[in-house]
């Protein structure tokens, strides 16, 4: 058994710096200079799982994305992780695309880029989070998918898979071809080593336009998103707070004041009024 | 669907195991506001699909004027591609302007593939909905982390679709309204036609330990700073001391600190509003004071004064987290 394995990522501002994202007031457009991309968290998971079916089963991984020109060196590094082929799809009608739209433009590119018998994703991205592209690409390709994915098996063209949810899970058969959304618990992605960024130099790397994909331009970026953004703003967390000092003790004592005056019964919890001193 | 519908506020209601999800209740309470705030008010209608489900009634007492049972042995158990095709027959026959979905696991992944299938647009995990001057749903929804909330209209197509976040909207009241008219829909046409291509084998429930966090009036949560799965034990006396449940961050999860990441607050796990918040070690990244931004008092322990949790904090307490949480421990237990 040789497959076919297209994961789709995303390149994203860091997570770590999102409390310096700023609204340009005037613009009323958001600032996110200085902020390095790096490949969307869980979406190396979902590298990971595409490269743990090719070791066990044989076949191909390709990595794909739509994004600016510069994803070119996110793609790189995935294919230093072990990916085989990558694919940028880039183009300015792109712009602007809402999951509808993006999740339209992805699926051209998969289907331009070659047979698959299994698609992963991650289960969202960090920046927007919507968690919607994946479902959303499933339907553009018809074929069946699973979000929210845990753990899954690859029997003969069929997947034994668990979707993770509230306090529990369900379990599914699912016949591919077929997209799997994968959580990060799933496993740990691996690190590039030295040989695998030697070896990602030579690996292909293709540049797709709109132009070269079978689409309706009408269904790209803007003009094919359904929804519309309005108005953005930053909400304010500030809380007018009061600063407990003093020994470790100290604090404790007043702590417990704080606790108090917000209604909770310590008593019933043994605190010992006697024993204060 | 590119058609201006005219049927109503619709709530997709969610069951499990026949139980349905408290989510339900929350978004019927805010699809009677957009009753209130719509030019002509339209019916808000709840939707069920599953076997079955218990206490019907729920759904008419917390704001549904009309109930769609879709009950099928096949519907037992969610599977995506049945369900998708038994609403999307639905709309396009009874044609709601509205679709609210709770972003639960399920929701997450029913909404976005029901949104492409009648080719309309769907707000993903919203803090809140509204309706504006023009008589469209605004919904409100966070990026980055929620640093940034912005406002998505869907204006063009039909239906407005959004999935809002359970606990966002607060907790549900029961109105005083007369009882929900019930109708029944038979999926079996729309069942035949499915293709096999999904298997729902088994659904399984893992046991909840403590205090849920959504029910919970005091949390006691921790991050990176708590150091340890040693001192996570702390954290955890203190929360059965107290009565209330244990929150963590990211971190607490990745190092398995906490056996559920059913236990993680923030824009990718739960979003809670306690009366009281206490954050251990929690330096106060902007996806999770997301998810507890609601809270009553916020109290944080940390040991970097310019840790960003103390701007969203109403008692502050710069020191180690560790320490404190042992003298906390020693003082209550007396």
């Amino acid at each position: 058994m040789s497959l076919n394995i297209t994961v789709c990522i995303k390149p994203v501002p860091d997570p770590d710096y999102y409390d310096k994202i700023t609204i340009d007031p005037v613009k009323k457009t958001i600032t996110r200079a200085g902020i390095p991309t790096i490949i969307n968290p869980v979406d190396k998971n979902a590298v990971e799982a595409a490269l743990q079916v090719k070791e066990k089963l044989g076949g191909k991984v390709v990595v794909i994305t739509m994004a600016p020109p510069n994803a070119e060196e996110n793609l790189r590094e995935l294919l230093a992780m072990g990916a085989d082929e990558a694919v940028l799809l880039t183009d300015r009608a792109f712009a602007g695309a809402d999951t509808l739209a993006t999740s339209y433009a992805l699926a051209a590119g998969l289907k331009k880029s070659g047979p698959f018998d299994l698609v992963f994703t991650g289960t969202e991205s960090a920046d927007g989070a919507t968690s919607q592209v994946p479902a959303q690409l499933a339907e553009w390709l018809d074929i069946p998918h699973l979000w929210n994915v845990q753990e899954f098996e690859v029997e003969d063209h069929t997947l034994k898979a668990k979707m993770s949810m509230e306090n529990g899970y369900i379990n599914y058969l699912v016949q591919m071809p077929a997209l799997l959304a994968v959580k990060r618990s799933i496993n740990k992605p691996r690190y590039t080593t030295v040989m695998g960024v030697m070896k990602a130099k030579k690996k292909p790397l293709t540049v797709l336009t709109a132009a070269d994909l079978d689409v309706e331009p009408e269904r790209l970026g803007l003009q094919g998103s359904p929804t519309k953004a309005g108005d953005i703003f930053t909400p304010s967390l500030a809380r007018k707070g009061q600063q407990l000092t003093g020994e470790t003790e100290e604090i404790v004592e007043q702590l417990i004041q704080v606790l108090r005056g917000a209604g909770l019964n310590l008593e019933s919890l043994n605190v010992n009024e006697a024993g204060r001193e | 669907m590119t058609t201006n519908g005219a049927g109503g506020i619709w709530v997709v209601a969610e069951q499990v195991a026949g139980r349905i999800n408290s989510v339900s209740y929350e978004l019927l309470n805010k699809a009677q506001q957009l009753k209130n705030q719509i030019q002509k008010p339209e019916p808000v209608v709840a939707v069920i699909l599953g076997k079955g489900a218990e206490g019907l009634e729920q759904l008419s007492n917390y704001g549904a004027e009309e109930i769609i049972t879709v009950f099928a042995e096949e519907l037992e158990i969610y599977q995506n591609d049945l369900y998708v095709a038994v609403l999307q027959a639905l709309i396009e026959e009874k044609k709601p302007s509205i679709v609210l979905i709770g972003a639960t696991a399920i929701g997450q992944d029913l909404a976005p593939m029901l949104g492409a299938r009648l080719k309309t647009g769907v707000a993903a995990h919203c803090v809140d909905v509204r309706i504006n001057e023009n008589n469209q749903m605004v919904a409100v929804v966070p990026a980055f982390g929620g640093k940034v909330l912005g406002d998505i209209l869907c204006p063009n197509t039909s239906p407005q679709m959004a999935t809002l976040k359970p606990g966002v909207l607060g907790k549900p009241v029961p109105l005083e309204k007369p009882a929900a008219v019930v109708t029944a829909f038979d999926p079996s046409a729309v069942l035949q036609e499915d293709q096999g291509r999904i298997k729902a084998l088994e659904i399984v429930r893992e046991e909840q330990t403590g205090v849920p966090l959504e029910e919970a009036e005091v949390i006691v949560a921790g991050g990176w700073g708590i150091g340890s799965r040693e001192n996570w034990d702390l954290v955890e006396e203190l929360a059965r001391l107290l009565g209330g449940a244990v929150g963590c961050t990211r971190p607490v999860v990745d190092e398995q600190w906490v056996q559920s990441e059913q236990q993680m607050i923030g824009t990718s796990g739960k979003s809670v509003r306690p009366k009281v918040y206490l954050a251990f070690g929690i330096s106060g990244a902007t996806h999770h004071l997301c998810g507890m931004k609601d809270s009553g008092l916020v109290i944080s322990v940390n040991k970097d004064a310019t840790a960003p949790i103390f701007e969203a904090s109403d008692v502050r307490i710069v020191g180690d987290a560790r320490t404190i949480l042992t003298a906390l421990i020693k003082r209550i237990k007396g």
